[in-house]
């Protein structure tokens, strides 16, 4: 078995008293997209903050490639989104002086941009489908947009393992999709991903692995094998209920659940009208599947 | 037309006003470099502050026959690095920490002053500026000062932007945030002190941060803001020290003016072409603390108002 990219390996973390994290060991193999999921508070991005050396555990190792690396120390290979919350959005900076800032490493001391710089910045920015966008201000981007720009920040130094801080949160639900279809295009590239999200419907849809976390880990696995009522309430406290229809996983409280069957039902309902109308438009000719 | 132009070049038969010049421009250009930084780090009130705590070590030096720049340059880069320790502190905010450690400081000058009443003469000077009787020593702080303010941001250019925009990011890339933040607060220190002669303690904030908010007012472009707030901090004191001479007021309150309506003009033009061609207005684009700054001319108290307005709308999360 290949070396982990990322082990940690009973580690604890704390912010003065208050413990965030509790023995930890896990291990992240290369190739991997794994969401950590939990409930606000349970220690979800400090964990990602102690992978990426900015929180230091006060019990346990972590390695790095098979190498323990000491905290603070940040490890390289590694490309790191934050909270779209987090950023500045009036602060004056365009798409490309953003995607720039990730190649901090290897730019020179001088202030302006080598043109290996400008042609790696543009590069990534077609990769994603943003090239048009380079001399706006982020300001001026739609949420999926900005969303792109610091995954593009993230990727520009060619990471070995992508870690993202909620990348779905405070999009709609179609920005959501492709996000996640978008990460997916990476994590095939053979780059790991690592993110964390409160949106359990989406990494039963679209994520292979799973980390159920409150202050210790409570379940990894595929989702469809470990997102069960009884992981959920270890997980999330009582009240949250499954339902498996169609092979697809529906997780929520009650109300989440009625809105999300009643919004399935709705969909399909409507794509059985429309399947029903060309039907009839073609004069009953040919058959179409309504599944 | 004649006339005009011996009107307008006739105070510079004058060395004072050569001098003076020389070291408005000066101190204009390192204002608006320096003050690109301490708006978008939304430390606005640090520059108020940090001239009010280098008062008391002006005060100090000149009670202990210290050279000035090296006691009040001690004195406010202490002052910096306190704030700075202090304000990592949770349960203190950075405006917190600015307020008790700048006042104290101011403190310890009034009281040196009223003890020993050496000071008395400096004292307007020293609070509202004496641009006219500068000297060559000051002239070559000054120029010392730009030049190596410059320099230092010259090569830290990069990681300085990184580190201005999203500090937490840049330590995972690399950059040595700590080392920035203490080079920032040197520069930051300095340019204070060698403008204190110029605009004195009460003014130099607004010089720090009129001319880069009218600069962000006009561009997106953070490389683009830099430059444009150097030329806005250059052009206004150019035209504030003309002024000056002219109106017969006080250098340092002509050079504010000129700034504060210059915003003025540039804000309004911007707020009526967002009316009339359906921009947006760009009072967004201030950061909630500069504005209030430049309303309530310049003194702020506090620094945490994050304003992150998105302008796209987020869609209401939909679970299933």
């Amino acid at each position: 078995m290949a070396i982990p990219i990322v082990e940690l390996d009973n580690v604890s973390c704390s912010y003065g008293p208050q413990v965030v994290l509790s023995n930890i060991s896990l291990k992240f193999q290369p190739g991997e997209f794994v969401g950590l999921v939990g409930p606000s508070g349970s220690g979800k991005t400090t964990l990602l903050r102690t992978l990426i050396g900015l929180v230091s555990p006060v019990r346990g190792q972590v390695k790095i490639f098979g190498k323990t690396v000491q905290g603070g120390s940040v490890p390289k290979d590694f490309g790191y989104v934050p909270q779209l919350e987090t950023i500045d959005w009036t602060f004056p900076v365009t798409v490309e002086q953003v995607v720039m800032m990730g190649r901090m490493r290897e730019m020179s001391l001088l202030p302006w941009a080598s043109r290996n710089d400008k042609i790696s910045v543009h590069s990534t920015l077609e990769r994603l489908g943003i090239g048009t966008l380079a001399k706006r201000h982020i300001r001026a981007l739609s949420g999926g947009q900005q969303q792109r720009v610091f995954l593009a920040r993230a990727l520009i130094s060619n990471p070995k393992i992508l870690l993202l801080d909620e990348p779905t949160s405070g999009v709609d639900i179609k920005t959501r999709n492709d996000v996640l279809r978008l990460l997916a295009e990476i994590n095939l590239t053979g780059v790991t991903i690592v993110l964390t999200t409160h949106d359990l419907n989406s990494v039963a849809a679209h994520l292979p692995q799973v980390v159920c976390i409150n202050r210790q880990i409570i379940a990894q696995g595929n989702p469809m094998e470990i997102f069960n009522e009884e992981v959920l309430e270890r997980t999330y406290g009582p009240g949250m209920r499954v339902v498996k229809q169609d092979g697809m996983l529906l997780i929520g409280d009650q109300l989440d659940l009625f809105k999300g069957l009643k919004e399935l039902n709705d969909t399909r309902l409507r794509s059985n009208q429309v399947a029903e109308s060309i039907g009839h438009a073609d004069g009953g000719s040919k058959s179409l599947s309504r599944d | 037309m004649q006339d005009l132009i011996n009107q307008l070049f006739q105070p510079f038969q004058y060395e004072f006003f050569n001098k003076a010049m020389l070291g408005a421009i000066l101190v204009g250009g390192l204002c608006g470099l320096i003050g690109v930084y301490v708006v978008l780090r939304r430390m606005s009130y640090i520059g108020h502050g940090l001239s009010h705590s280098i008062f008391g070590g002006a005060v100090v030096s000149y009670v202990l026959s210290w050279n000035f720049y090296l006691g009040a340059g001690a004195w406010g880069f202490l002052s910096a690095l306190i704030i700075d320790a202090v304000s990592r502190k949770r349960k203190v905010s950075t405006d917190a920490a600015i307020g008790i450690i700048t006042t104290a400081s101011f403190a310890v000058g009034v009281a040196l002053i009223s003890k020993t009443r050496r000071f008395t003469k400096n004292f307007d000077a020293a609070l509202f500026g004496n641009i006219l009787g500068i000297t060559d020593a000051d002239l070559w702080a000054i120029g010392g000062v730009a030049v190596a303010v410059t320099l230092v941001v010259f090569f830290i250019y990069k990681q300085l932007l990184f580190s201005t925009f999203d500090p937490e990011v840049a330590s995972v890339y690399g950059v040595r945030t700590r080392w920035i933040d203490t080079f920032f607060s040197l520069a930051l220190a300095g340019t204070i002190i060698v403008s204190m002669q110029i605009l004195g303690v009460t003014l130099i904030a607004a010089s720090l941060i009129i001319p880069p908010t009218v600069a962000r007012l006009l561009t997106d472009n953070f490389h683009k803001v830099v430059f444009y707030s150097i030329g806005i901090g250059v052009l206004c004191s150019v035209v504030g020290l003309y002024l000056s001479y002219e109106v017969d007021i006080s250098s340092g309150a002509a050079i504010v003016i000129t700034a504060a309506l210059l915003f003025v003009g540039v804000f309004s033009f911007s707020s009526l072409k967002g009316r009339f061609f359906g921009r947006k207005p760009e009072l967004d684009r201030l950061e909630g603390e500069s504005a209030v700054a430049l309303a309530s001319g310049v003194l702020v108290t506090s620094n945490d108002n994050h304003n992150h307005d998105h302008s796209h709308v987020h869609a209401e999360e939909h679970h299933f």
